[in-house]
């Protein structure tokens, strides 16, 4: 497959990333940072961003799993996750957190636990097209190398 | 205020110049990969942090830093805390501190800046935001 077909398919991709509202403008910030003197910044990103976003997901899971719940603790990791979120440019993560922060205020669990279903949802929609968008870096950068040697 | 340097990093003219280094602090591993990106790419030196208890102990050993930005909400020491600590040490007040958050609370933003705090930037901190720095650096 040539590279212009990669690159075709990976700005595709992305393009309907931000149509389907799973990434804001915040991420082309992101990508405009990336150039040759820092070639992984983006794929940087994504990677700490996932893992961050599963461990807090995981926190939240066991904190909802209470039969009390902690609706502080709770609301920090909600924060944190909008934030990294909002940081990224991963707008429907984003969006899904402030309501889950509204439910939190209102220390509705029922609220809550659908909501975290909603953030799961969208976070996993995300993180399989963000996949997808890695591997095909991955594969025009191992062409740009080959073609450079 | 003006700044005798245009935007970028690096300090006076000529042979020698010194980098400008920023201390950026932040909790969050994913906001800290991102403003060390939006710094980097202005072509400050950058120094990150997970915590205010480790940017002072790195301000007490690293005599050239030339501005901290840091996150305002912090566990355990937040970035008021690491604001005021810096503006009321003799060795240390001289260093512009630039306040992050994604809350847009006046009362916290004006806290802030009445502490010392030469800006206070909302996060998601974008590439204009950082062309605004040069121009805050310490001289």
């Amino acid at each position: 497959m040539s590279l212009m077909v990669l690159r075709e398919q990976l700005n595709v991709l992305v393009n309907s990333m931000f149509l389907e509202g799973l990434l804001d403008a915040q991420f082309r910030q992101l990508q405009m940072l990336q150039d040759a003197s820092n070639p992984g910044f983006v794929a940087e990103v994504i990677t700490l961003f996932c893992e961050d976003s599963e461990r807090m997901l995981t926190e939240l899971t066991k904190l909802l799993d209470q039969a009390v719940v902690d609706y502080q603790k709770v609301d920090a990791y909600v924060h944190q996750l909008k934030g990294s979120s909002s940081s990224v440019g991963a707008q429907s993560v984003k969006l899904s957190c402030i309501q889950f922060k509204q439910f939190c205020e209102e220390n509705n669990k029922e609220g809550c636990l659908s909501e975290l279903n909603m953030v799961k949802h969208q976070y996993y929609s995300l993180r399989s097209k963000f996949e997808t968008m890695l591997q095909l870096e991955q594969r025009i950068q191992a062409y740009d190398s080959e073609q450079q040697n | 205020m003006s700044s005798p340097r245009g935007g970028g990093g690096k300090e006076g003219g000529g042979e020698g110049e010194r980098q400008i280094h920023v201390l950026a602090v932040d909790d969050s591993c994913v906001d800290r990969a991102v403003i060390v990106g939006l710094l980097r790419s202005s072509k400050y030196r950058v120094t990150a942090v997970d915590s205010a208890k480790k940017a002072l102990e790195l301000l007490g050993t690293e005599p050239n830093v030339d501005m901290i930005i840091t996150d305002y909400s912090m566990p355990e020491m937040t970035g008021y805390e690491l604001l005021k600590s810096v503006k009321e040490s003799p060795t240390l007040k001289e260093i512009p501190v630039v306040m992050m958050s994604s809350e847009n609370d006046p009362s916290k933003i004006n806290r802030c800046l009445e502490e010392g705090a030469v800006e206070f930037l909302l996060k998601p901190v974008k590439p204009s935001d950082v062309s605004l720095l040069s121009a805050l650096m310490r001289s």
